[in-house]
């Protein structure tokens, strides 16, 4: 029979339609005033933490509607944002520096949805209001800095091998060795063949030079890095801003994507951003008297510092290495299954360290993480003022008298010790990074923009609701149908997908979509007219239209889907957000314009007789 | 309901050289407006400070000029942005080397100038390397959109129509920058966005037309290429205009009701889509007619000739 679905067609085709209509819900609930407690520097919020942050709610009399424990962080709503911000002072003065307090919209998803995976769409900073910064990592600065390396660590080797050189000298990505002899340049060349696999090596004999140029994939390896240490630096830093869902990622291949939701004092945001970090090695005083340092008497080489716990140690003024030198730091795992730091230094920093441990096997050493830190205060010239922290992240006992590569031992956990090979390479900043966009916008203005986009969506959709129904009147209430479950498909697709964020031009791409998914129907419907003027039957007028339109829908949908994803390919942002909702409109858009609505056609026309079609 | 109600064929390709002339004035127009003109590019493309502000009551420009200048802004340029109590300061690049910190800097000048409370609404700083880099990028973009839609269309079709489409991309293209260009209007990332919704949006409706073009060359016999095209446009033009007017009318309603921020997007599509529904009905056709388009062209393979003989012999 002609136009006739088969139940299990049907049943799916609504089961789709529900499920996104079940995904788009959680957008209905609204959001309730949070605050989140978060742990610094591997710091995790615990039972204990909840406790404390429960007594401390208590004692300022102030009233929440939840607090959940989940995933190291403490999330506590609240009825109104008078309570959340008073919330917010009073943890933030009372749980002190370990721990970071964000204000936070938290959706007010129902657990039974929130349970299956619903949540809210995201909202891009245009409608949510923040601040986003796109920071580029300085490469040449990271080359340059691998190529000094390089330079010390040759003359390093060529001395340690007693192989004579004339001159080591960086050159255009390379490093040139000029040597006295013929003798020399060969063994000189075997050695370094042998220790820098990554390099390619020429030789001159008539001006004897040795050429090292660093490799494609060695300045591929060099980038890459200097970008992911900066992303990790910038993670920590950011973490310490105390936002709700920071976002940092890296885009393409030298520029780091920082969103900061909520934020508005961009100043210190940026000041924060810019910040210096680096790391010190330091003797501790053994001889020193503790109990008498921390009473005002710090003996004169001495320094009197604190770990993330509290615990003071006395430390030598001396500072045996700076982190500087530092080229990498790897968390694993001894022989013995223990947690480690290995730790790498160039040649001088390897000959510093060798010569600073060489007396002082069996004492204590100390590694010490410097900051500067953004205060709230400003200096007469309006800059703001930094304050310099300094805090022991770890001390362990010399072992043996140690050299380029080491490591330490005994940090604690694995995830400590993880933790301690980030904070070791953040010493060693080798690129050096600029913020080269900001985009900021107010909380007033996003709102603004969701209003007015929620609205250009209403009217234009009510504009062709209206125009369809008067053009093709049943014919046009089921492409309205489509159109409105192709709506909720799309707010449902883009709660699923955690990637996709709503922006203004994003709204602007589903007002678009509404216009062009009618585009199908229209389609559709002209043909099934036009197969009526041509005398054919009713149903097999219906069965035409739909099979002749097909492949030209096909054909537009996926040119337009090309120039989309195009556009998602290289645009940021907002623009990015117009590509995600126009790509998933037009998939959306297919489904909803020629199944749906032929789903809905067949169960209200399909296989009865008909003379007259309101169309 | 029907708006056209088409008894006969029109016949569209007899006004094909008036659709010709026309079509060339408006390029060349534009052609000249862009190397003269050139496009008033924003803040995406040129880099610099944007610093947009919401005053509690209508804003006088000209004391905010004199603010601005006093305080060391000589290149600020104010202007109201949507309504008179929010402002737009623009600041041209510095090779200072704190510039990322020029928007809190005019905040806080304009905070303490006028006295009122200034709500800060958006700041925007775009440094000169990422300018460059996006223009770049938005140039190649293009390009390779109409380059995969070239293959796209040639691998479905036939290479006449698909260079007639892309043709009319870059026809529809070429228009709107030329519009841009003429009334200066502000061309950022937004607009170049919408231009390629308008690649999207302009093929589409070329390829409903090529699609009927190639269906009838199959159907009906004996008939010269003009009057198939003829044929094929009538056909197709009533859902041509429809859809342009559900597209025209969200796009209305973007552009009342969207604001200030997508002004440029919603105008670019507007004019797009209109000079889109055109060129798919002159230009792409009126290509693949002069390249000479023709009924063995579109019926490739042995196997379905053959099927269309037999088919034919069967009534």
């Amino acid at each position: 029979m002609l136009n006739k679905y088969p139940l299990w067609k049907t049943l799916m085709v609504a089961m789709i339609v529900a499920l996104g209509a079940l995904y788009a819900t959680p957008n209905l609930y609204g959001e309730s005033p949070a605050v989140q407690v978060s742990g610094l520097r591997g710091v995790e919020a615990d039972a204990a933490t909840l406790d404390s942050v429960k007594a401390h709610l208590e004692e300022s009399k102030l009233s929440y509607d939840s607090i959940a424990l989940e995933k190291g962080q403490i999330l506590t709503r609240f009825k109104n944002t008078e309570d959340q911000l008073k919330a917010r002072d009073v943890l933030d003065d009372n749980l002190g520096k370990k721990f970071s307090v964000a204000l936070n919209l938290t959706p007010n998803t129902p657990d039974w949805l929130a349970a299956i995976g619903g949540t809210p769409m995201k909202l891009g900073l245009d409608l949510s209001g923040g601040v986003s910064f796109l920071m580029e990592v300085n490469m040449k600065e990271a080359i340059n800095k691998a190529k000094v390396g390089m330079v010390s660590d040759f003359r390093g080797d060529l001395r340690n091998e007693k192989i004579r050189y004339r001159s080591v000298k960086e050159a255009n990505n390379s490093v040139v060795v000029v040597f006295r002899k013929i003798e020399d340049l060969e063994a000189g060349q075997s050695l370094l063949k042998k220790r820098y696999r990554d390099l390619l090596l020429s030789t001159d004999d008539d001006t004897l030079t040795l050429t090292a140029k660093m490799t494609e994939p060695k300045l591929k390896e060099i980038r890459e890095y200097a970008l992911q240490q900066n992303i990790t630096i910038i993670r920590n830093r950011v973490n310490e801003l105390g936002v709700a869902e920071p976002l940092v990622q890296r885009q393409g291949k030298k520029h780091i994507v920082i969103e900061l939701p909520g934020v508005q004092d961009t100043a210190k945001a940026k000041e924060i951003l810019n910040a210096t970090a680096t790391i010190e090695f330091r003797l501790v005083d053994t001889e020193g008297d503790l109990s008498n340092a921390l009473n005002g008497r710090v003996p004169a080489n001495s320094i009197l510092l604190k770990d993330k716990d509290g615990r003071p140690s006395l430390l030598k003024k001396r500072v045996m290495l700076t982190g500087d030198h530092i080229t990498d730091a790897k968390s694993g795992f001894d022989e013995y299954s223990r947690p480690q730091v290995n730790i790498s230094l160039d040649s001088a920093g390897g000959s510093k360290m060798s010569s600073g441990t060489k007396s002082n096997i069996g004492k204590p050493m100390a590694t010490v993480f410097i900051e500067y830190k953004a205060t709230d205060k400003k200096d007469a010239e309006g800059n703001i003022i930094f304050e310099k922290v300094q805090e022991i992240i770890s001390v362990a006992t010399i072992q043996s008298r140690l050299g380029k590569t080491f490591r330490i031992t005994g940090a604690g956990s694995a995830a400590e010790a993880h933790n301690l090979a980030l904070l070791l390479r953040a010493g060693a900043l080798i690129a050096p990074i600029t913020i080269v966009e900001e985009r900021t916008v107010g909380p007033t203005l996003g709102a603004e923009n969701v209003k007015l986009g929620f609205e250009a969506i209403l009217m234009g959709f009510g504009l062709v609701f209206i125009f369809m129904m008067v053009y093709y009147r049943a014919f046009g209430v089921v492409a309205n149908l489509a159109l409105g479950a192709n709506l909720v498909l799309i707010v449902g697709v883009m709660s699923m997908i955690p990637g996709a964020t709503l922006t203004l031009p994003g709204m602007a791409g589903i007002v678009l979509t509404v216009g062009m998914a009618v585009d199908a129907n229209v389609l559709i419907f002209e043909r099934i007219r036009e197969e009526i003027r041509e005398g054919k039957t009713i149903q097999q007028s219906i069965h035409q239209g739909y099979d002749a339109a097909f492949s030209t829908i096909i054909d537009a949908n996926i040119t337009t889907l090309i120039a989309a994803l195009i556009l998602f390919a290289i645009g940021t942002g907002p623009v990015k957000g117009f590509a995600v909702t126009l790509s998933i409109g037009i998939i959306t858009s297919m489904f909803t314009s020629v199944i749906a609505s032929r789903t809905i056609v067949n169960a209200v026309w399909g296989g009865k007789r008909l003379d007259k079609l309101s169309i | 309901m029907q708006i056209l109600r088409l008894k006969e064929t029109v016949a569209f390709m007899s006004y094909r050289k008036i659709a010709l002339i026309f079509s060339a004035i408006l390029m060349i127009a534009s052609i000249a407006s862009l190397a003269t003109n050139k496009l008033n590019f924003g803040l995406d493309f040129t880099g610099g400070t944007l610093i947009e502000v919401g005053f509690q009551e209508a804003a006088d420009l000209e004391t905010l000029r004199e603010v601005m200048k006093t305080n060391g802004f000589a290149d600020a340029k104010v202007q109201f942005y949507g309504s008179s109590r929010d402002v737009v300061i623009r600041l041209g690049l510095r090779d200072d080397v704190k510039a990322e910190m020029l928007g809190n800097e005019v905040l806080d000048v304009l905070q303490g100038a006028t006295g009122q409370t200034v709500d800060m609404r958006r700041i925007e700083f775009v440094g000169a390397s990422v300018g460059d880099e996006l223009a770049e990028q938005g140039g190649l973009a293009m390009l390779t959109a109409l380059i995969c839609i070239l293959i796209y269309v040639a691998f479905r079709f036939e290479w006449r129509f698909a260079v007639g489409s892309v043709v009319a991309l870059f026809h529809d293209v070429l228009l709107t920058l030329g519009l841009f260009s003429i009334l200066q209007l502000e061309f950022d990332l937004t607009v170049l966005a919408a231009i390629l919704a308008v690649i999207g949006y302009s093929l589409n409706d070329t390829i409903v037309v090529s699609d009927r073009i190639r269906e009838n060359f199959r159907k009906i016999r004996n008939s010269e290429a003009e009057e198939i095209i003829n044929i094929s446009l009538t056909q197709t033009l009533s859902r041509t205009f429809i859809t342009s007017i559900t597209t025209l009318l969200v796009l209305a309603a973007l552009f009342f009701q969207g604001g200030a921020l997508i002004h440029g997007f919603a105008t670019a599509l507007l004019f797009g889509v209109f000079v889109g529904t055109y060129s798919s009905i002159y230009v792409a056709s009126l290509v693949a007619l002069s390249l000479g388009i023709s009924k063995e062209d579109l019926i490739p393979e042995v196997i379905e000739k053959e099927g269309a003989d037999q088919e034919a012999m069967m009534p």
